[in-house]
């Protein structure tokens, strides 16, 4: 009886919400993006002599600043929004494809490629018929290519989509070499095949993808395929079991993520650009990723989140010039704050913390 | 039997998360030199109770005490320095190691000396009765002698009070009777055992007395001698209950399906069906028995069109007979492939030919539901897939073992589960989620689905109410062949009784339902004819009114390689 006993509860336990509100949903998420910016501002405070209020000041500014900023903003908005809704179909699969970025690469270099090859040859509006199926095919086979092996071999699609990247990358860096004849590597912009304005020069990629984001979210939501991709990407054997043909699954909807992505690429070269380097896909493809985790693959969300990643990176461009901080590093490690803030807010949305009681009352007791 | 208590729990509660409490203020004692059985249902809280004596877990509030004094058990090793040992479910052994090996594997405070650990226990060995070669390696061994080692392992460590969960689950009934056997002359050397278990006539058979749990609390500790399988049946559930199942007499048996040399190899080239032969009717119900991996999942899912098979031939006899062509069969090319075996006539009996006829012509008469069956249709199965099998208008409705991981996607809801066999169903683009959700109100209403509405993720739904949502869309389909794997594990009374009476309502409506089962008690009161399976080889196949369970568990062991002893 002298054996005390020494085995307490945890002072800490981790328990699983059952059923949270949207209400609360909101306010978590909300308290996060305050708190993480709020501790942004603080760290950033720290390297310059400038205060919280020019923080948040230069953080709308460079985001909602000028028109021309604001039309940046959404027209940024919405190709990442494309980038996002290229990845999503797949990732509803389970299939983790991390060659976003390779994938909308090619759909630039194609079309950089008709409009170099064809250009002042033919006239600009079959060159840019060319770039759109030239770009959509290019996406796609990218794509196609490790859905295949994954289909077939089962091989490890988010390596192999990883390695398509490099491979897009290199195949970009040869064609400059070939086109640039000075040697200098950098491909001035090339006047043919510009896709016309409509309205103003940022409309295109919102309208587009846009109508994109809403067709996506009735696909998966509603369609007959869609419905196989869930069913796939839950379970396989469920899949194998009521006939559903998944090589055949996985091979289509990544070819319609690797479409979609070439379509961006068709944007950034067409419309936006008219050049390329090897690093044109802006790393969308995996903002993307960022976006459509934060969502929980919900299309509709992800308008959201591709919104807010956008503001943050286009506000901390201006806290940097306001701040005066010479490189970038002091505001990735700021919006890294911010994002870190994000996520595991998540954490909370589906567990909470019970303390131990006051070893008081035990005693009492 | 002397009354000295050896164990004693007071007020023990164990909650997991906020909502589930395992066991609720339950208290208990246990005498030297008795077998005591924690009866109750799945999900009752018996095994987080026991695994609390053993050290697994640790209760949230309540005391353990042990010959009178408070004890402190966290761990395994706390529990066996209290002579407190537990066999579990899942043995932990190792399997490249000897028995002998396994059984010393971890005692501290003794030098290893493999004879002289021999000695030891084949000294424990004679004293109760066991059957055992020391030598043999744990991947040689069944099953049972499995449990003979865990046993064993507990007896060396000195355990006075053994706790076993569920032990008879995966034994034939021969190796049950030898258990028991053993069990008995334990308890007779003045071990206390404790026998976690859900059968009743086990209970009846073994036990000394009975404490009986329900949803996490002491219902009643009773002297089995004063009690009878009915009364514990109502503490066990709550409420009176009819136990009997209503078996009727097959009435027109037709030949449904006929099975016959299936030969599965599996990726290890092992054969895990043997040249099986059978034939399954309609109207009736053909249970399939055997040790758990006898080859029965590679079966069903052979017949479903899931498995490739090596060898054998699987026909299905399409109902047909005196039925118009129609429905699955508008197609042109699907017409004349069955016109060649002259199957068709029309409706004054006379043959019926349509060879020659233009296409426009067929497509007309078949419209016009002119053209009748004359014999039910023959389909070979070989190599069709399962949506081959779903477009040639086979109604093959199948309930796997593997319930949220085959049978239906846990993380959506009720209606888009329920519309997993049938979305692809019309042309359009979209889907109808119009009629699955009410196809799901009426499975929910009907077979009394405890949810809060049809769009509930069906991975939060009790294990029972996840198997009336499976087999209410497989029945839903009106199949001809339904099979079903196991289709009552895991499930309480009331849920296990519901799905025996929705089989046996198939059955009356003519369909040929297979039922894959466990408990041998179960299987011998709902089949018609029952097929034994012994490592991927049929030895058996009886009438399930007059047979015995020592005749279905000698089959159950059957094989070539070693001789069946009783």
């Amino acid at each position: 009886m002298k054996k005390k006993n020494n085995l307490k509860e945890p002072f800490v336990r981790i328990v699983k919400r059952d059923n949270i509100k949207v209400k609360n949903i909101i306010l978590i998420y909300s308290i996060a993006v305050i708190g993480g910016l709020l501790l942004s501002g603080f760290i950033s405070m720290l390297f310059s002599d400038k205060g919280l209020f020019d923080f948040f000041q230069s953080l709308f500014e460079g985001a909602f600043g000028s028109d021309r900023k604001f039309w940046l903003l959404l027209q940024d908005t919405t190709l990442l929004l494309g980038a996002s809704m290229a990845l999503l179909p797949a990732f509803k699969m389970k299939f983790w494809n991390l060659g976003g970025n390779g994938q909308i690469l090619v759909g630039c270099l194609s079309a950089i490629a008709c409009m170099f090859y064809l250009g002042g040859k033919v006239d600009d509006g079959i060159i840019i018929l060319i770039m759109f199926f030239a770009s959509v095919f290019a996406g796609a086979l990218w794509a196609f290519i490790p859905a295949f092996f994954k289909a077939k071999f089962n091989t490890n699609e988010s390596l192999f989509t990883l390695m398509m990247n490099y491979i897009a990358q290199g195949l970009v860096s040869l064609f400059i070499t070939i086109w640039v004849k000075s040697g200098s590597g950098v491909l001035a912009p090339i006047q043919y095949g510009n896709i016309p304005d409509i309205g103003n020069k940022y409309l295109l990629p919102i309208i587009m993808f846009s109508l994109i984001t809403i067709v996506m979210h009735i696909y998966l939501r509603s369609s007959k395929h869609g419905y196989e991709i869930s069913v796939v990407g839950e379970s396989i054997n469920t899949a194998k079991y009521v006939g559903i043909k998944v090589d055949k699954v996985i091979i289509r909807t990544m070819i319609l993520s690797g479409a979609i992505a070439g379509l961006v690429g068709f944007v950034l070269a067409g419309s936006i650009n008219h050049t390329i380097n090897t690093s044109s896909a802006n790393n969308m493809g995996f903002t993307g990723i960022m976006a459509t985790w934060l969502a929980n693959f919900n299309p509709l969300i992800i308008i959201i989140t591709s919104f807010f990643i956008t503001f943050i990176s286009k506000g901390m461009t201006q806290v940097r010039k306001t701040f005066m901080f010479t490189n970038d590093s002091i505001s990735n490690i700021v919006v890294g704050v911010v994002y870190f803030a994000v996520i595991i807010c998540s954490f909370f949305i589906n567990y909470r913390l019970v303390f131990r009681k006051k070893e008081k009352e035990e005693i009492k007791k | 039997m002397d009354k000295t208590v050896i164990l004693q729990l007071k007020n023990i509660t164990k909650k997991f998360g906020a909502k589930i409490i395992a066991n609720n203020n339950v208290s208990l004692d246990v005498y030297k030199g008795e077998i005591l059985s924690i009866l109750g249902e799945n999900g009752c809280g018996k095994t987080t109770l026991m695994n609390m004596v053993a050290g697994i877990y640790y209760p949230d509030s309540g005391k353990i005490l042990i010959n009178g004094e408070e004890v402190i058990i966290r761990s395994p090793r706390d529990a066996f320095e209290h002579k407190i040992g537990m066999i579990h479910q899942h043995f932990k052994l190792i399997d490249i190691f000897s028995a002998a090996q396994n059984v010393a594997l971890g005692v501290e405070g003794e030098k290893f000396n493999l004879k002289e650990v021999n000695n030891r226990i084949k000294e424990m060995a004679n004293k109760y009765g066991f059957n055992i070669n020391l030598d043999k390696k744990i991947y040689e061994m069944s099953v049972s002698e499995k449990q003979t080692v865990e046993i064993l392992k507990v007896l060396y460590r000195g355990a006075d009070i053994l706790i076993l969960d569920e032990p008879t689950a995966v034994l034939t009934p021969q190796e049950i009777r030898s258990l028991f056997k053993i069990l008995r002359a334990m308890r007779d050397d003045g071990k206390s055992i404790i026998i976690i278990t859900h059968k009743l006539n086990e209970v009846m058979e073994i036990s000394d007395r009975v404490t009986v749990l329900r949803k996490g609390d002491n219902i009643a500790t009773v002297n089995t001698a004063e009690t009878s399988e009915k009364e514990l049946t109502e503490m066990m559930v709550g409420e009176k209950i009819d136990l009997n199942i209503n078996r009727t007499e097959p009435v027109d048996r037709k030949l449904r399906l006929s099975v016959s040399g299936l030969t599965i190899k599996n990726s290890d080239a092992y054969k895990v069906l043997d040249n099986v032969s059978f034939d399954v009717y309609g109207g009736e119900i053909l249970g399939i028995a055997g040790i758990a991996g006898s080859g029965q999942k590679e079966l069903l899912e052979a017949i479903a069109g899931l498995n490739n098979y090596e060898s054998g031939e699987l026909i299905y006899y399409h109902p047909k007979k005196d039925k118009p062509v129609s429905f699955f069969h508008k197609t042109y090319r699907r017409v004349m492939e069955l016109n060649g075996e002259n199957a068709f006539k029309d409706k004054k009996g006379n043959d019926i030919d349509l060879r020659g006829m233009t296409k426009k012509d067929v497509k007309e008469i078949v419209n016009n539901e002119m053209v009748i069956f004359k014999e039910d249709e023959v389909i070979d199965l070989k190599d069709k897939s399962p949506r081959e099998i779903r477009e040639l208008g086979i109604r093959l409705s199948f309930v796997p073992e593997d319930r949220l991981g085959m049978g239906l996607v846990g993380n959506m809801d009720i209606i888009d589960n329920i519309m997993l066999r049938s979305y692809r169903k019309g042309k359009s683009v979209f889907l109808d989620r119009k009629r699955p959700a009410d196809l799901a109100d009426r499975i929910i209403n009907e077979l009394k689905v405890n949810t809060p509405d049809s769009h509930t993720a069906v991975r939060k739904l009790s294990g029972g109410n996840v198997q009336k949502v499976l087999v209410g869309r497989e029945i839903a389909a009106s199949p001809a062949i339904l099979m079903t794997a196991y289709p009552v594990r895991g499930l309480d009374i009331n849920s296990s009784y519901t799905i025996y009476n929705l089989l046996n309502e198939q059955k009356q409506r003519g369909v040929a339902v297979v039922f894959v089962g466990e408990d041998l008690d179960v299987l011998m009161a709902l089949s018609d004819r029952i097929m034994v399976l012994s490592d991927g080889k049929v030895t058996g196949i009886v009438d399930a009114r007059t047979t015995t369970k020592d005749e279905i568990g000698l089959l159950m062991v059957k094989s070539d390689k070693n001789e069946v002893k009783e």
